[in-house]
């Protein structure tokens, strides 16, 4: 679904992705995780070209995402994103978040857009917030409506980059678990985040990146139980202590 | 000095002086507004594209009229509009365009450069993560621009857009040069043919300051209404 070969992206001289190549399979779980500044939200954003990157290609459903002939705002239309700041739009009330993409490019009707919104509102267990606007909700809420908005689009895969990085701690279970239900009803998930336990439970790999380079991608249990690279070990011992 | 005021004087040119002066200086303010802020939206969004050439073209503009007084302007454009015309139409003789249009395309272009430069700072308040959250959903560039940067961008700049407006509607008597007949010209042409200046000028002060502040007393309970709710 998602394929990511030797890409390599650079601010001006400073090498933020270093020939990075992975892959995210139809249905499948992918944890990004690493230090800050590692390059793992960089590379996400690649993935659906909010980012730029100078060599190397991505393809997502067979669709090279650099190519200059490429539609971007056909594929983006097709990805959802999960941002860890929500961006939800808010001069427009929730109904609105979730009904303006699905009626500008999806071209759906009023009606269709908002069954859409409703449903996936009960979904994610906010229904009777249709009406407000996103700075009457808190964070939690405010990002669980930004994944309903993203799959309102009826997407083919999820990104999330740090989906819960700017949770407070007793909100981040609320979007964790959406997330998890998401991941079992069988999604194509590309997830950056620090919660192991997402990982743990959800994720079918889990790619440690460190430095702008991909450490290691590895199966789940490979990962958890004996991580290859001393760096991975180093940044498990430290995540986990706590 | 009041003691011959003559208020009958005033109440003689009202339906002059309001239908004909003030209609002639809102029908300006609201033209130029309208097409100034659409206009200088334009070039906001050029001068922050990355479409360099034009951006540099713009900013020369918008540099260039705000360097520049508008009584100037204006005279400018009055007797340089038919010339433009010609060239532009290739015919024999300058085309005449009459007063009125040609203070109106002044106007419109003056405050443009102004209003661009409020969009400008008014989309640079809008955080980056909103326009990526557009793109991500397959919104295009002028999709994003117009129902997330823009509609944010304007709520967040009202007040400083109305105050610019107020300040245009002030601005706007100075037609007076074109001998154009706005509220100030209308008062002032009584005024000269009645030798009532004082009465005449003290009345136009009045209504300039009740227009001009009733409008920012209204804005600030606008601004109350469209605030995002938060």
């Amino acid at each position: 679904m998602i394929e990511i070969r030797d890409v390599s992206k650079w601010y001006a001289q400073f090498h933020v992705l270093k020939r990075c190549s992975t892959a995210v399979g139809q249905g499948e779980v992918v944890v990004v995780c690493g230090p800050s500044g590692s390059g793992k939200s960089t590379l996400i954003q690649c993935v659906n070209g909010l980012e730029p990157f100078q060599e190397g290609e991505i393809r997502v459903d067979g669709i090279s995402v650099g190519a200059p002939g490429t539609d971007l705002p056909k594929l983006r239309a097709r990805v959802g994103m999960v941002f860890q700041h929500f961006e939800l739009f808010p001069h427009l009330r929730i109904r609105e978040n979730l009904c303006l993409a699905q009626e500008k490019v999806l071209k759906r009707s009023r009606d269709a857009a908002m069954a859409k919104a409703a449903a996936l509102l009960e979904r994610v267990g906010l229904r009777e917030q249709v009406d407000k606007y996103p700075g009457q909700l808190s964070g939690g809420q405010q990002q669980r409506v930004a994944i309903a908005r993203a799959l309102a689009m009826d997407p083919i895969a999820m990104l999330f980059d740090e989906p819960t990085s700017a949770l407070d701690p007793e909100m981040i279970k609320e979007v964790l678990d959406v997330m998890v239900a998401l991941a079992q009803d069988g999604m194509t998930m590309m997830v950056v985040t620090h919660e192991m336990g997402f990982a743990r439970k959800v994720a079918d790999r889990v790619v440690f990146m460190d430095r702008g380079e991909i450490v290691e991608d590895a199966g789940k249990d490979a990962f958890f139980g004996s991580p290859r690279s001393d760096r991975a070990q180093l940044f498990l011992s430290k995540i986990l202590a706590h | 000095m009041f003691a011959n005021f003559d208020f009958d004087v005033i109440w003689r040119s009202l339906p002059y002086l309001f239908r004909d002066g003030m209609t002639f200086t809102l029908s300006l303010t609201a033209l130029a507004t309208a097409g100034g802020l659409v206009l200088g939206t334009l070039f906001a969004m050029l001068r922050l594209s990355a479409f360099t050439p034009l951006a540099k073209m713009i900013a020369g503009y918008v540099n260039l009229i705000r360097s520049l007084p508008l009584v100037l302007v204006i005279f400018w454009f009055y007797f340089l509009i038919p010339y433009v015309g010609q060239w532009v139409l290739g015919t024999a003789r300058p085309i005449p365009i009459g007063a009125f249009p040609s203070v109106a395309i002044t106007f419109t272009l003056f405050e443009a450069a102004y209003f661009a430069e409020i969009m400008r700072a008014g989309i640079q308040s809008i955080p980056r993560g909103q326009v990526a959250a557009g793109y991500a959903l397959g919104l295009t560039y002028w999709q994003v621009m117009g129902s997330v940067v823009l509609p944010q961008a304007v709520r967040n700049m009202l007040p400083v857009l109305f105050t610019q407006t107020i300040v245009l509607f002030q601005d706007t008597s100075l037609v007076y040069v074109v001998s154009l007949p706005d509220f100030l010209g209308a008062a002032s042409k009584v005024a000269q043919r009645d030798g009532r200046l004082v009465e005449m000028y003290l009345f136009a002060a009045v209504i300039y300051f009740v227009v001009s502040y009733g409008a920012s007393r209204l804005v600030r309970r606008l601004e109350a209404r469209v605030a995002i709710a938060s």
